[in-house]
């Protein structure tokens, strides 16, 4: 088959490209190379457009076993366990098949954690829709979360956090970004780089089909009036084959039959061998025909791209073939040898005896294109005139209408879905500021969280970086908390453009500034681009997923008010700023302006401040204020503990409304007894860290002084009904 | 107490129940579903999960495994069996327990803390619950709605073989608390020599104050009590 200038446009490759690689193998390539190239070289997977700035993030701290570049990261939590964990978007295919697109965002991410020898412990989630309003939503929402429940709730996973959003922008790019955290032993982890020649090659798990080919290429181009006809790029997941070769793979990594091995996934047999082969410095040899196939008359071209799910790519030391075998035989799971290593650091690909390609490794990964791509400064929103007459407006009215509105309503429909309390060890459900889950058989355990927030970083892309950041940090603390690193999953348009290049330059920068200042390092991640359809993008999306470390369970905190007469304080200061809020927003359909300003020093200090308060035990509850401000955030409270407040506005000079619903950052809101009160004011004033005492628990109503007083099961039904009218679902209580 | 976990393919609430058994001294074994015979044991499990991927219908797979002729005839002998989530659906495809698990009612999964009235506490497995009989347990499933025609109903009713039944946080069995759409609000059922149990919520998921709750505990006490 002739390559023409149409085949190679097909596979996304651009004409200075196809020059590049003509110069690097210094031959003409056939269509298999070809296929392979677009399979290499795609945004995906190369990161070409991203490399550059991916660079400058800070990665590594004492506690960092392993930053980016493997297929997770790796943190210390001390007793020789650590652990692994990574976000990984799988925003294209969920938008054309939902269900299984976000299903095998699950099944791909959980790959990745258990490749490493780890044992998953928990996923999470990060989930971003369009308007509610929009006629594909509906739809849309209900796969996803089905989809996200089908895979996880088979593996026997714990879904323990995510977070549920709705804006217009993602109207035609939804947003699906799943995380999996593990638990290994530091002396036993795996991983994918390649050692020693001559050591087999070994395929294991699912057939390859011909489902997923070019699914990698797909994710990684913008989205036209044809998107639907890509079903065909997506995969097929089944996690009942994920969950045996999971059983199978740790089974088989209690001794040391492994050398390295490395999942399936984007761009399948051909990225995991190549990035095996290149990561050891060695060569790679492969018979096509020994892969285990599907369908019939497979080609090398359709073996080497399918995407095919729950596959995994195993060197092992040689002699170890027939115990592997029969773990892999015992769990009902293909097993086949399909190659080998080798000295010439080419990938050499055999069918029938017959050599159908051969390219040198380096072109493939080292000598791929990498970008420095034009990029513009991002024209921040300004402060501009505030929307006129909100003053006027009811308190009581405005609380109810932003607890009723699609994303900021109690999201327990969604995670409901998820078996939150598999595994025996899930300490904080769904629902608070982090989920917490058990380190097994100890009195430890991880604190997780997931968090973005679009409309700041659309109006300020450095500020709303920093932001995500900080918010991830408070929603760790509240829980009682340290901690430790963080994962993100990038999500923008088009980085051809320069505005879009600009807002990813600038994300980049606050997150790297946030990291830096807080200690707190991205050691895994992934770069979502192209989520732009018929010229309009996504707003910049940046979600981070944050790990901590709690020593001793017994000091977890909870955001529940826990009993009537405690002192209720607001540790920070409140400025009011009503920019970018959720009161603006839903209220006043006012979107313009500048996000909250971020100060890392108040964070950091505020932070550690809240958790030397829990550690000391001198608080009762404690959760942070984000979107929706302090009102919601007590509102919360109160709805979880069941518990009411009693609450006065201190004199203040700004006004009601900037008080209760302002956005302003480093604010938590603490419950204290009255036993308490005076150690936990001394240790406040000696830390120098701003704090208003605003009022009291008390049985049953919120009361705000003046203004109003709802009973708390009334303020639940607020919160709670808006998802079961949105699919008129009303079974059970 | 000696007992046997059976581990099916995609089981998922093996090891749990295992750590379960084995917080209150009872001596488990994992038993594979390929064997053919059971060890020495009193007390045999079968776990939750996602069996054979619940391919054809829940539970159904696993029911025909090399191993359930053995389970079969241990409770033939009068061997307790406890089935819990899937390991319901499996008892039930065995013919060990009667009735049928469609899907919920709502057609969605659903995972949450529900309200149990344990309406039979005369059974090696409730006995303890005596003392406490409104509890709280987590369901997880997708199949949890019992099913059953009027007359078996009856004769489940009449025969005091109903376990638990989902109600609210009075122990009143009300529509509103039912979760799945299940018959009569049964949670779970015994076979007739009330040595088999099989129930949709998970015991095995709450037997720690730390994990919001130890209502789970007692089922597990109960059993060691003889």
């Amino acid at each position: 088959m002739k390559i023409t200038p149409e085949i190679i446009d097909k596979h996304g490759i651009k004409p200075d490209e196809y020059k590049k690689i003509i110069k690097l193998i210094g031959k003409n390539p056939n269509l298999l190379e070809l296929g392979i190239f677009s399979a290499m070289w795609n945004e995906h997977c190369s990161y070409k457009s991203s490399k550059k700035y991916l660079k400058t993030l800070p990665i590594k701290n004492d506690k960092v076993i392993q930053g980016p570049g493997e297929n997770a990261g790796i943190v210390d939590i001390e007793d020789n366990d650590a652990i692994v964990f990574k976000i990984e978007s799988h925003n294209h295919p969920s938008f054309i098949e939902p269900y299984q697109g976000a299903a095998t965002g699950v099944g791909g991410i959980l790959r990745d954690v258990f490749t490493m020898g780890a044992r998953p412990i928990a996923t999470l989630n990060s989930i971003h829709f369009g308007s509610h309003l929009h006629s594909k939503t509906k739809n849309l929402l209900n796969g996803v979360v089905l989809g996200i429940g089908g895979y996880g709730n088979c593996m026997g996973i714990p879904t323990i956090g995510g977070e549920v959003k709705f804006n217009s922008s993602y109207n035609e790019n939804i947003l699906v970004n799943a995380m999996a955290v593990g638990l290994v032993k530091k002396n036993k982890i795996f991983y994918s780089k390649a050692k020693g020649i001559n050591q087999p090659v070994i395929y294991v798990g699912s057939k390859t089909g011909r489902d997923g080919i070019h699914g990698a290429s797909m994710a990684s181009n913008k989205f036209d009036n044809n998107s639907e006809q890509k079903k065909p790029t997506v995969q097929v997941g089944d996690p009942f084959t994920e969950k045996l070769l999971l059983e199978a793979c740790l089974e088989l990594m209690k001794d040391n039959s492994i050398i390295s091995i490395q999942d399936m996934g984007a761009a399948g047999l051909t990225s995991s061998s190549v990035e095996m082969a290149s990561k050891g410095n060695l060569g790679i040899e492969l018979e096509l025909e020994k892969v285990p196939c599907r369908e019939e008359n497979m080609t090398p071209y359709e073996i080497m791209l399918s995407e095919s799910q729950e596959r995994m790519l195993l060197i092992l030391n040689s002699g170890k073939e027939n115990q592997a075998k029969k773990i892999f035989s015992k769990w009902g799971l293909d097993f086949s040898i399909i190659g080998k290593t080798t000295n010439s650091k080419n990938l050499i690909l055999n069918y029938n005896g017959n050599e159908v390609a051969n390219l040198p490794l380096s072109s493939l990964s080292k000598d791929a294109p990498e970008y420095d791509r034009k990029w513009i400064k991002s024209t921040n929103s300004k402060k501009t005139e505030n929307p006129k007459n909100f003053k006027s407006l009811k308190i009581s009215t405005c609380l109810e209408k932003i607890l009723k509105s699609p994303n900021n309503s109690e999201k327990s429909w969604v995670w409901e879905q998820y078996d939150h309390t598999v595994m025996g060890d899930t300490v904080q459900k769904p629902g608070g500021d982090s989920g917490v889950i058990r380190i097994h058989g100890k009195n430890k355990g991880i604190a997780l969280t997931v968090d973005s927030s679009a409309n700041y970083c659309l109006a300020d892309p450095v500020t709303g970086a920093k932001q995500v950041v900080c918010e991830t940090w408070r929603n760790l603390i509240s829980v009682g908390s340290k901690p430790l690193a963080i994962t993100n999953c990038l999500n923008f348009g088009n980085p051809e453009k320069d505005k879009i290049m600009g807002q990813f330059v600038e994300t980049i920068d606050g997150i790297s500034q946030a990291c830096t200042y807080l200690d707190f390092p991205v050691v895994s991640g992934n770069v979502s681009f192209y989520n732009e359809t018929k010229n309009n993008s996504i707003p910049p999306t940046p979600t981070i997923g944050g790990v901590g470390l709690i020593k001793n369970l017994n000091n977890m905190m909870t955001k529940n008010f826990k009993e009537p007469e405690n002192h209720i304080f607001v540790i920070g200061k409140t400025l009011g700023h009503l920019y970018q809020s959720e009161f603006f927003r839903e209220i006043m359909n006012f979107n313009n302006g500048p996000p909250p300003k971020v100060n890392l020093f108040n964070e950091k200090n505020n932070g550690l401040l809240i958790l030397d308060l829990i550690s000391k035990k001198l608080v009762s509850s404690v959760h942070d204020i984000s979107s929706g401000g302090m009102l919601i955030a007590l509102s919360e409270m109160c709805i979880s503990g069941k518990i009411g407040a009693k609450i006065r506005i201190p004199n203040n000079i700004i006004g009601k409304h900037e008080y209760l619903f302002g956005e302003d950052q480093s604010r938590y809101i603490v419950e204290i007894s009255e036993k308490n009160k005076k150690e936990a004011i001394k240790i406040l004033e000696k830390n120098s860290v701003y704090y208003e005492v605003i009022g009291k628990t008390q049985k049953d109503y919120l009361d705000l002084e003046k203004e109003f007083k709802i009973n708390i099961s009334e303020l639940s039904k607020f919160n709670s009904i808006w998802f079961k009218n949105y699919f008129e679902e009303n079974y059970g209580s | 107490m000696r007992s046997s976990v059976i581990v099916f393919p995609g089981s998922n609430c093996d090891r749990d129940v295992a750590v379960a058994l084995e917080k209150f001294h009872i001596k488990n074994q994992m038993v594979w579903h390929n064997d053919t015979n059971l060890p020495k044991t009193d007390l045999v499990v079968l776990p939750g999960g996602f069996s054979y991927g619940d391919y054809l219908r829940t539970g159904c797979i696993a029911s025909k495994s090399k191993i359930i002729d053995d389970v079969i005839r241990h409770a033939k002998k009068g061997g307790l069996i406890l089935g819990i989530c899937n390991g319901f659906q499996i008892l039930i495809e065995a013919g060990l327990l009667p009735g049928i698990l469609l899907r919920n009612i709502g057609l969605r999964f659903l995972s949450k803390n529900v309200f149990l009235k344990v309406v039979n506490t005369d059974n090696q497995f409730c006995l303890n619950y005596k003392n406490k009989d409104i509890i709280q347990l987590p369901i997880a499933h997708n199949e949890g709605n019992f099913f059953a025609k009027k007359e078996l109903l009856k004769m489940l009713e009449d025969n005091n073989l109903i376990a638990f039944k989902y109600c609210n946080k009075n122990g009143e069995i009300e529509e509103n608390s039912n979760p799945n759409g299940s018959s009569n609000n049964i949670a779970g059922v015994i076979s007739e020599k009330k040595n088999i149990l099989g129930m949709m919520p998970h015991p095995e998921r709450l037997i720690d104050p730390l994990l919001s709750g130890e209502d789970g505990s007692i089922l597990f006490t109960s059993l060691i009590k003889s």
